[in-house]
């Protein structure tokens, strides 16, 4: 009886070789497609746009004339609200995963909380666009301005700079912990010195991937009243004269209105005039080399700061 | 080292925060509303940035011309762009609010009705024929060409349109149904009207209507479909679209004016009613240039005299879109 469990049948091999076979080229098959659309997508707007991208027009502000037409305005917007952004939703999330992570009692209630960041990470974002203009723009009247955006897309970010955080600082092991404990030092001084340095190159990929995708969004910018043209930057932060301290800082660029890339994109797109479609694929161009910028940064710092537990 | 910086930042911020700020709060315009307008708002505002060498700003939005009129009424924008006339629960709101308007017809449209290029039968269509189309108790049932006049071919349809809350369906609807956002609906929707055109242009069973701005954008792609609107009076027989019937009045009833609605409060502070003035001086040039038709140069006087004297309210009653509104007829409501 046990013999012959053991014993070979070549028609079942056969059989699973041929599956084995089936499945490979079926995953290959999968492969292929979405690297061909991927790519036909990178060749069709490449070929479109990038003959217009040129230095000029990156400093120049939108026109009604396409070719003198640029995303200065637009640049500068989208840097403005990510900074403002990562200001923000970093520490927030940080201290929010380490609560999570290292302080909190496993109960219902962190439970119930937990739940509901990982809820919050898969609600669409124009949910947070609408958030964001009855509590932002309306309730708490900050206009239709740079603060409003950079907050409400904090709020979009902030359930997945939490849930990766916590990964990374799950992922060290508790003998690091352990180790300082013994030396006498307390949960905050454990957690400053040896596990958040730890975890950093965790946390940094987790940041950035987060930060790249809301550097994409739209539809919440344009909930919250995003404007389309705008022929100015913001406020400058910093102004020198002739006045003691001769450098003064203002805060009045929170309260500018701005545009960003997508919804510079988006306007163009729709528009009759072909030239204009031809500024759009030049902008997608740049929006796309600086989300591949920022992921490239997410890998090199995975790697750089790999760190093996031994 | 550290603590040197910790000290100048905090320096810094301290005397950000207890010195008023030094600058000049900057002058602002703001407007939002239709995508039709919007064209000829960016231009004139582009303009007017240069004409006043960066002393006032002008923002422009784009939220259609209902969602623009409810921040209008909210009193969060100045100007509203608009491609039809304010309705009546949007002059409650503003008037809820104790916003009051001026409105200006800035330029004219016209809305071509369009099918695909290798589309042979199609030589003309009267408004009786889009009704029966179009009409909401026509859903489900006229579905094929042979169903709108004798010796088409016995196809398919399919119908393309804009978005229900754009302001070019509302006047469609009103101008061949009879009755603003009725209409069937099950026909393909886009807020894009490139994405029409696509549709149109790659589908030889095709109807589509959109601005005229995005045929003559495309008329390699597009086949443009003669109107008739049965009535002699404004040209016999059916009428193509152009600059030249949209402005004789011939090219009825798909020709609409569109508009500037000014807050009457943010009339009194001098940027906005610069802004307002550039705006009508030199919306003749502009609206060509953007591919608009212009009005005639009367109608932009009486429109700046009607901002200059402040009259508030809508010429067309605030009851929403109105069909077959000449140059002529504008002109004597204004008067």
């Amino acid at each position: 009886m046990r013999g012959k469990a053991l014993q070979l049948n070549p028609n079942v091999i056969k059989r699973n070789e041929r599956v084995d076979l089936i499945f490979k080229w079926v995953a290959i098959l999968s492969t292929i497609l979405a690297i061909s659309v991927l790519a036909a997508l990178l060749i069709d707007v490449l070929s479109d746009g990038a003959g217009r991208l040129s230095w000029k027009f990156l400093t120049s502000f939108p026109s009604r004339r396409p070719a003198r037409a640029g995303i200065l305005s637009a640049i500068v917007g989208t840097f403005v609200i990510m900074g403002l952004t990562a200001a923000v939703s970093i520490p927030v999330g940080v201290a929010a995963a380490i609560y999570l992570e290292e302080y909190a009692r496993k109960n219902w209630f962190t439970r119930l909380v937990e739940l509901n960041i990982a809820n919050l990470a898969s609600v669409p974002s124009i949910i947070y666009g609408l958030l964001g203009l009855g509590v932002f723009v309306r309730a708490m009247d900050l206009e239709r301005s740079i603060l409003s955006g950079a907050l409400t897309l904090a709020l979009l970010i902030l359930p997945i700079i939490i849930i990766s955080s916590r990964e990374a600082l799950k992922a060290v092991p508790f003998s690091i912990r352990e180790a300082s404990y013994s030396l006498g030092a307390t949960r905050w001084q454990t957690t400053k010195n040896a596990v958040l340095p730890a975890a950093m190159p965790g946390i940094m990929t987790g940041t950035i991937l987060a930060l790249s995708r809301a550097i994409g969004e739209t539809a919440p910018l344009i909930t919250i009243g995003a404007l389309t043209y705008i022929a100015f930057l913001p406020t400058s932060p910093i102004s020198v004269d002739g006045t003691f301290p001769f450098i003064h800082l203002s805060f009045e660029w929170l309260k500018d209105p701005f545009t960003v890339l997508p919804i510079q994109i988006f306007n163009w797109v729709s528009r009759p005039q072909k030239a204009f479609l031809v500024n759009a694929a030049a902008a997608i161009i740049v929006l796309l080399a600086i989300t591949l910028l920022l992921n490239a940064a997410a890998v090199y710092i995975r790697y750089r700061f790999r760190r093996t537990w031994k | 080292m550290k603590k040197l910086i910790v000290a100048a930042l905090s320096f810094l911020l301290a005397n950000a925060l207890a010195v008023t700020p030094v600058l000049a709060k900057r002058l602002l315009v703001k407007v939002d509303g239709s995508s039709t307008v919007y064209p000829i708002t960016e231009a004139v505002a582009e303009e007017f940035q240069g004409a006043m060498r960066g002393k006032v700003m002008v923002t422009v939005g784009i939220s259609g011309t209902g969602g623009g009129f409810k921040k209008f009424c909210r009193g969060e924008t100045d100007v509203n762009d608009a491609s039809r006339p304010i309705k009546p629960v949007e002059v409650k709101l503003c008037r809820e609010n104790g916003i009051d308007f001026v409105e200006l017809p800035v330029a004219y449209d016209g809305i071509a009705v369009v099918v695909n290029p290798s589309n042979s039968w199609v030589d003309y269509m009267t408004v009786d024929e889009l009704k029966r189309i179009w009409e909401p108790s026509a859903q489900g049932k006229v579905t094929r060409w042979s169903q709108v006049r004798k010796g088409w071919p016995d196809r398919e349809i399919h119908l393309f349109g804009p978005g229900v809350d754009s302001g070019t369906y509302d006047y469609f609807t009103k101008a061949i149904v009879g009755q603003e956002g009725a209409s069937r609906g099950d026909f393909t929707a886009s807020e894009d009207d490139n994405v029409l055109v696509q549709g149109v242009s790659t589908d030889p069973s095709a109807l589509g209507f959109f601005g005229l701005a995005y045929y003559e954008e495309n008329t390699d792609k597009l086949k443009v479909v003669p109107i008739d609107d049965g009535k002699d009076t404004n040209g016999k027989g059916p009428v193509t679209p152009s600059p030249e019937t949209v402005k004789n009045g011939t090219y009825q009833p798909l020709s609409r004016p569109i508009f500037i609605y000014v807050s009457s409060k943010s009339m009194k502070r001098p940027e906005v009613k610069d802004f307002v003035t550039f705006y009508l001086k030199n919306a003749k040039d502009l609206v060509r240039e953007v591919g608009y038709i212009p009005l005639p140069d009367r109608a932009y006087d009486l429109a700046l005299e009607r901002f200059r004297k402040g009259i508030t309210g809508s010429v067309f009653g605030g009851k929403g879109a109105k069909v077959g509104v000449s140059i002529e007829d504008l002109l004597s409501i204004e008067k």
